[in-house]
C-alpha cells in the first residue's frame, strides 16, 4: 500500500508541472491582457506596468522565473489586487471554500447515500420512486437557480434565514452549503443506488441473504462496500469540484472564497492568481483521486489485496 | 456453480442478438421505462418538426406586448420581446437535445474507452492515462473555452467537443473503477483462462457488465450539458441570440423568477420532463441488460 | 451605514482631494484646500492649504504632498491608468511620457507648506473639477517610503494596519470579496460635520443578489437595480427607488473602415431605423432616456444637437442610395458585444428592428469581457457596444474620444476640422458660450458622418432605504459621505389596511 501512495505522489510531480507549463502557456494565448480596461490605457502606461509585473521579458525568462519562485513556494504578486500576494489570497480564500466544500459534501452524502440504499433496497416500489425522483430534481436544479430559490423561500418570504455572508449573521452558512450540496446529493444518490443494486445481485450477497443473515446486516456488512464503490470513485473529481464550482454559489450568496477568485482571474486575465489558483487546485485533484482511489481500494477487498502484496 | 452459469452466458452472448433481443422484451415490459421512451421520442420528434409547426416566427417580436403571462394566444406566455415562449421552447429542444445527446456520446465514447482499456490493462498505462485525467481536471477550463472560441470561432461541432471533453474525464474514472473491480471476478478470470483476447472480454463482457453505473451516470450527465451548454455560450461559444436552447431559456428566466415565472418554469419543465424520461429509460436499461438479475 | 459599492466610492471615503464637489449642486467647495485662487488668463491656480488638514496620523497636509504624490502619478514606472487627469498641468504630459526627466519643469510648485501652484498649458475650465477625482489624491508620503520606492505598486501600504488617509473616514477592515469597514476619522478637519459613525461596503458582481439584500434588510444603500424588478419598486408607496440622470451615453461603436459601413449611408440608415423611445419603453423598462449624440444633455448646461429623429422611411432610402434596395445585396453584419444581459437584451431588439425597417440581416457575436476589449481596440468588428461615463463633467470628456487616433475613438473617424476645434479652439475660448459653440458645431460634424449609434444616457438607479438622508442624486453620481445621515427615530409605516 505504502509503495503504491509514494509511486502516486511521484506521479504528482510531473501531472502537476505538466498543468502549470499548459496553463502558463494558455493564459497567455488568451485574448486581452490583465491591463486592458473599458478605459484603454495608453502605451506608455501599458509598458509600465508591463515591466512593473515583469511582463516585458521573454516568455521563456519569465516561465522560468515563475517556476523559480514556485520552487520557493511564492506564487507572485496579484495583477488585479495590487499590493497583496496570490499566496495570501489563495490562504483567505480557500479556508472559506474548504468548509463550504466540506459542510456541501456532509449534506450530498448524507442525503445521498441514505436515498440511495433506501431506494435500491425495494426497487420499482415507492421507496425507490420517491427518493429517486427528488434526486432528478436535485440534478435538473442547477445551483444558479436553487440558491435564489431557496433565498427568496427561507430568505425573503419565511424570513427564518441571513440571505448573504459567511460567519457575519448566524445561520447564513446552512443555505449556501444545502445549495452546492444538492446537485451533489442527488448524483451520490442514483449511483449509489446503481451500485447497491449490482451487488446486491452478487452471488454473495444472495448467498447471505440464502444464510438467513437479517436484512440490515446484510446491507451494512456485505453489500455497503461494494455498493459504495461509484460513489467513491466520483467522490475525488467531486470534492475537487465542489472546490472549483463553488463559484456560482459563493457568487449568489457573497462568499468570499477560492472560487470566486478562480473565476474572477480568469475574467481579469489575473495571470499569477490564474496560474496560483490552477496549481493549487491541481495538488488539490491529485490528493483526492489519489484518496478516493485508495478508499475504492479499500472497499473492493480484491483489489486491496492486490496492492497489498 | 457460479462460475458455470456464468459461462453459460458468456456462450450465448456469443451466440449473437439473443442478449439484446431479450433485453428488448424485458424493456416492453417496464411500464415506465416505456413511458420514457414514448415522451422522448415525442421530443425528438417535436424538435425536428418545428420548423413546420411551430406557432409563431421564432424571431417575430411585440416589444409592446412584452412579458405577457400564458393566454389563449400564447400557450405559455411571450418573453420580454414578446416572443411566443411555445415557439422558443420548440426552437430550444432543437439544440439543447441535439447538444445532450451528441455531447454525451462523444463523452461516453471517449471516457469509457479510455477508462475500460485503463482499467484492464492496468500497471503503467494505467497510471499514465489516468495521471493524463487528472491533468485536463486541473487546467483552467475557463481559459480553454475563451481560446477556443477565438480560435475557431463560433461552431456547433466545436461546441459538442468541447462538451464532450470535460465530460468524459469523470466517466472515465468511474469506469475504470468498475472494470477494476470486475477484472478480479471469476467470471472474467475464467473468460480469461478460455482464451478470449482483450478486445472480445472488454467488449463482450467487461462492458455490458459496468453498464449500470454508465448508464446512469450517462442519463445524469445529459441535463448536465445541456446546462453547460448556456454557460459556454456566455463564454462566446455556442449559439448566438436569436437562436436559443432550454439551458439559456433557464438561466434567463431565473433572473426574473419573481417577476415574470412563467419565464422559468415553462422551459424547466421540458429539461425536467427530458430527464425523467431519461432516468426511467436508463433504470429500465439497466434492469433489461443486468444478465445477472434477468436469471431471477 | 451598509452599501454595496464599487471601489472608487470606498477611496472616496478614505481620500479627500484639495476640492471637492458639494453632492446637490456639483459646484466645487473646500476639500484639502481652504480656497483657491485663479488667475486672469485662467492658466494660473494657487490652492491654499487648509492649516486644519490632517492625515489620520496626525501629521499636518501640506502643499509637498501633492508635489510629491503628483510626481508619483505621473512617473512613466507608476504606469497610473489616470495619469492623462493632471495632463491639462504644464509639461505634465512629457514628464508622463519621458520626453523630458527633470519634474522641476512641470507646473507644480509648492510656494510654501500650505500654498500650492498650479501651471497649466492652457485654460482649462474644469481642472478644479479634476481635484474630485481619486488619481489626483495626495498619498502619506513616509508610509509609501517605508514600503517601498515611490512608484512600486506591490507593497503593502494599503493594508489596514499601515494604511494612513486624509478624508472624513479612515479603514478600519479590508476582507477581501467580503466587506470593507470604515470608521469616522478623529482627524478630519471637517469632522464636526460627519455625521456618520461608519460605513460597510459589500463588494458584489450580482446585481440580483444586491437587491435581496436590500429586502431583506442587509443593506442601505445599492450601487444598482435589476431592470426587472424597477416597475415593482416604481409602484411601491415610499418606493426606495432612486433614479437620475447620469453622466454617460450607451453607444454602438461603427467601424468606418470596412463595408458596408464605410458608406455614411449606411450608418445613417441603421442609427434612423433604431426606435430608441419604444427600445426604452420596453425592454429597458424606462429607465433610460433615448440618445441622438455622444454627449449627454445639459451636462453643466451644454446640449448636443439632434441631427436625425426616428425616421424609416428616410432611412430605407439612404440604404437603397447606398445600393441596398429593401435589404437587396445585404452582404450582412455582425454586432459585437460583451456578454451581459442588459446588453443582450439591447442587441436582440436592434437586430430586429434592422430586420423589419430595413429588410436586413445583422448576426449577433457576444464575447468574454477581455476578448470583447481586444476585439474593440484592435477594430476587429462591425458594429460593437460602447458606454462612456463622465470623469468630470464637461463636454470636452465626450467629445475628445473621438480624436484622430484616440485611444477611444475605435471607429475610423478622423477630421482635422474636428480636432483642432476640440484640441485648439474650444480651450482658447474666452467665454463659457463660445466655447460651447465650438463643441456644438464640432458635435455636429461628428455627427453628420455618424461613426457611432447613440442609444440612450444612462441613468443611476439606486434602492435607498427611507432613513437614509442627505444622498442627493447628481449627474456624476458622486456621492459624499460627508452630508450622508441616517435617522435614528426612523420607523417603518404602519400597514394601512
Amino acid at each position: 500500500m505504502w509503495r503504491f501512495i509514494t509511486m502516486r505522489l511521484l506521479q504528482a510531480i510531473p501531472v502537476i508541472l505538466v498543468v502549470i507549463t499548459a496553463t502558463f502557456f494558455l493564459v497567455r494565448m488568451a485574448p486581452g491582457g490583465p491591463f486592458d480596461s473599458e478605459k484603454p490605457v495608453t502605451r506608455e502606461v501599458k509598458a509600465a506596468l508591463e515591466a512593473q509585473y515583469k511582463l516585458d521579458l521573454p516568455l521563456y525568462q519569465q516561465y522560468f522565473s515563475y517556476l523559480g519562485d514556485l520552487a520557493h513556494g511564492d506564487l507572485g504578486p496579484s495583477f488585479k489586487y495590487s499590493g497583496r500576494s496570490v499566496n495570501e489570497l489563495i490562504a483567505a480564500g480557500f479556508p472559506v471554500t474548504a468548509e463550504l466544500g466540506l459542510y456541501a459534501l456532509l449534506v450530498a452524502l448524507g442525503i445521498g447515500c441514505l436515498a440511495g440504499i433506501f431506494a435500491a433496497l425495494r426497487p420499482n416500489t415507492p421507496q425507490d420512486y420517491i427518493p429517486m425522483s427528488a434526486a432528478m430534481i436535485g440534478i435538473c436544479m442547477p445551483s444558479f437557480l436553487l440558491g435564489p430559490l431557496l433565498v427568496l423561500v427561507f430568505g425573503i418570504y419565511l424570513d427564518w434565514l441571513p440571505v448573504s455572508g459567511w460567519g457575519d449573521i448566524p445561520g447564513d452558512k446552512i443555505l449556501p452549503s444545502i445549495t452546492l450540496g444538492a446537485a451533489y446529493a442527488a448524483y451520490i444518490a442514483r449511483l449509489g443506488r446503481a451500485g447497491m443494486l449490482e451487488v446486491l445481485n452478487q452471488d454473495y450477497i444472495r448467498t447471505a441473504r440464502a444464510k438467513g443473515l437479517p436484512e440490515w446486516q446484510v446491507v451494512l456488512k456485505h453489500s455497503l462496500r461494494g455498493g459504495m464503490i461509484p460513489v467513491v470513485a466520483f467522490l475525488g473529481p467531486a470534492f475537487a469540484g465542489l472546490l472549483a464550482g463553488s463559484f456560482v454559489v459563493e457568487t449568489i450568496f457573497q462568499i468570499p472564497g477560492l472560487g470566486r477568485f478562480y473565476v474572477q482571474a480568469a475574467f481579469n486575465r489575473d495571470y499569477t492568481m490564474i496560474l496560483g489558483t490552477t496549481v493549487f487546485l491541481s495538488v488539490l485533484i491529485v490528493l483526492f483521486n489519489l484518496l478516493s482511489d485508495i478508499l475504492a481500494a479499500w472497499m473492493n477487498p480484491r483489489l486491496r489485496a492486490q496492492y497489498g502484496k | 456453480m457460479s462460475t458455470r452459469q456464468n459461462i453459460v452466458d458468456i456462450s450465448q452472448a456469443e451466440q449473437g442478438t439473443s442478449l439484446w433481443h431479450d433485453a428488448w422484451l424485458r424493456l416492453r415490459r417496464n411500464k415506465l421505462a416505456v413511458l420514457g421512451l414514448v415522451v422522448l421520442v415525442l421530443f425528438v420528434a417535436i424538435a425536428l418538426l418545428t420548423p413546420w409547426i411551430a406557432p409563431y416566427s421564432y424571431q417575430a417580436q411585440d416589444l409592446e406586448l412584452g412579458a405577457s403571462p400564458p393566454s389563449a394566444a400564447h400557450w405559455l406566455g411571450t418573453d420580454i420581446f414578446g416572443r411566443d415562449l411555445l415557439t422558443q421552447i420548440m426552437y430550444g429542444g432543437r439544440i439543447s437535445l441535439a447538444v445532450g445527446f451528441v455531447a454525451t456520446s462523444v463523452a461516453l465514447l471517449i471516457g469509457v474507452t479510455w477508462g475500460a482499456i485503463a482499467g484492464y490493462v492496468g500497471g503503467r498505462t494505467d497510471a499514465v492515462m489516468m495521471r493524463l485525467v487528472d491533468i485536463l481536471y486541473a487546467l483552467p477550463f475557463m481559459i480553454f473555452i475563451v481560446l477556443l472560441s477565438v480560435v475557431f470561432g463560433r461552431n456547433m461541432l466545436l461546441l459538442f467537443l468541447a462538451i464532450g471533453a470535460v465530460e468524459w474525464l469523470t466517466m472515465a474514472r468511474i469506469m475504470r473503477g468498475q472494470v477494476q473491480s470486475l477484472r478480479q471476478q471469476e467470471f472474467v478470470e475464467a473468460a480469461i483462462s478460455l482464451g478470449l483476447p482483450p478486445s472480445t472480454l472488454i467488449r463482450r463482457h467487461v462492458v455490458p457488465n459496468a453498464l449500470g453505473p454508465i448508464i446512469v451516470y450517462t442519463t445524469l450527465t445529459i441535463p448536465n450539458v445541456m446546462l453547460l451548454e448556456a454557460f459556454l455560450s456566455f463564454l462566446g461559444l455556442g449559439i448566438q441570440p436569436p437562436q436559443t436552447s432550454w439551458g439559456l431559456l433557464i438561466s434567463y428566466g431565473a433572473e426574473t423568477m419573481e417577476e415574470y415565472p412563467w419565464l422559468l418554469i415553462f422551459p424547466g419543465l421540458a429539461l425536467a420532463l427530458t430527464l425523467f424520461s431519461l432516468n426511467f429509460l436508463g433504470d429500465g436499461l439497466r434492469d433489461a441488460l443486468d444478465v445477472r438479475g434477468a436469471k431471477d | 451605514m451598509v452599501t454595496g459599492v464599487p471601489e472608487n466610492h470606498i477611496i472616496r471615503a478614505l481620500f479627500e482631494g484639495l476640492a471637492v464637489k458639494n453632492p446637490y449642486t456639483l459646484e466645487p467647495e473646500p476639500g484639502v484646500a481652504e480656497s483657491w485662487d485663479i488667475s486672469e488668463d485662467g492658466r494660473t491656480v494657487t490652492f491654499h492649504i487648509n492649516p486644519e488638514a490632517r492625515w489620520s496620523n496626525g501629521d499636518p497636509m501640506s502643499a509637498h504632498d501633492y508635489v510629491w504624490s503628483w510626481k508619483r502619478l505621473l512617473s512613466p514606472a507608476m504606469g497610473a491608468e489616470y495619469n492623462y487627469m493632471l495632463f491639462p498641468v504644464k509639461n505634465a504630459k512629457a514628464f508622463a511620457t519621458g520626453e523630458i526627466t527633470d519634474f522641476a519643469e512641470v507646473g507644480v510648485k509648492a510656494l510654501d507648506d500650505l500654498t500650492l501652484q498650479v501651471t497649466l498649458t492652457e485654460r482649462t475650465p474644469y481642472f478644479i473639477q479634476l481635484m474630485d477625482h481619486y488619481s489626483t489624491f495626495a498619498v502619506h508620503r513616509p508610509t509609501l517610503e517605508k514600503f517601498g520606492q515611490a512608484t512600486d505598486r506591490f507593497t503593502p501600504w494599503t493594508r489596514v494596519e499601515n494604511m494612513v488617509s486624509n478624508g472624513a473616514f479612515r479603514l478600519k477592515e479590508w476582507a477581501l470579496n467580503r466587506r470593507i469597514e470604515v470608521e469616522k476619522s478623529d482627524t478630519y478637519w471637517d469632522r464636526d460635520k460627519v455625521r456618520l459613525n461608519g460605513v460597510v461596503y459589500f463588494p458584489t458582481e450580482n446585481v440580483v443578489s444586491e437587491e435581496r439584500m436590500f429586502r431583506v434588510g442587509q443593506l442601505h444603500y445599492t450601487q444598482s437595480v435589476p431592470l426587472g424588478k424597477i416597475p415593482l419598486y416604481r409602484e411601491m408607496k415610499n418606493s426606495p427607488y432612486v433614479q437620475a440622470p447620469y453622466l454617460g451615453t450607451y453607444y454602438f461603436l461603427l467601424n468606418t473602415t470596412r463595408p458596408p459601413l464605410d458608406d455614411v449611408r449606411v450608418r445613417k440608415a441603421l442609427s434612423m431605423s433604431v426606435d430608441r423611445d419604444k427600445l426604452n419603453k420596453t425592454v429597458l423598462k424606462g429607465a433610460n432616456v433615448s440618445a441622438y449624440s455622444i454627449t449627454p444633455p445639459d451636462t453643466l448646461g451644454y446640449y448636443p444637437p439632434q441631427l436625425f429623429s426616428y425616421d424609416v422611411e428616410r432611412a430605407r432610402q439612404l440604404l437603397a442610395e447606398a445600393g441596398y434596395p429593401d435589404g437587396e445585396g445585404w452582404p450582412g453584419l455582425e454586432l459585437t458585444y460583451n456578454t451581459s444581459e442588459d446588453h443582450r437584451k439591447i442587441a436582440v431588439a436592434l437586430q430586429q428592428m434592422w430586420k423589419d425597417a430595413l429588410n436586413i440581416e445583422v448576426t449577433l457575436t457576444n464575447q468574454e469581457w477581455k476578448v470583447y476589449l481586444d476585439s474593440v481596440t484592435q477594430m476587429n468588428f462591425q458594429i460593437a457596444r460602447r458606454g462612456w461615463i463622465g470623469d468630470y463633467v464637461d463636454p470636452n470628456n465626450f467629445l475628445d474620444l473621438f480624436l484622430t487616433g484616440g485611444g477611444n475613438n475605435n471607429t475610423g473617424f478622423s477630421d482635422p476640422r474636428y480636432d483642432d476645434m476640440i484640441l485648439h479652439q474650444a480651450p482658447r475660448a474666452a467665454t463659457r458660450e463660445e466655447r460651447f459653440e465650438i463643441f456644438y458645431r464640432a458635435e455636429t460634424l461628428l455627427m453628420e458622418q455618424m461613426p457611432i449609434i447613440p442609444i440612450y444616457t444612462y441613468t443611476s438607479k439606486h434602492l435607498i432605504h427611507p432613513s437614509v438622508n442627505g444622498l442627493p442624486s447628481n449627474l456624476m453620481d458622486s456621492l459624499n459621505l460627508k452630508y450622508v445621515w441616517l435617522d435614528k427615530d426612523w420607523q417603518p409605516e404602519e400597514a394601512s389596511d
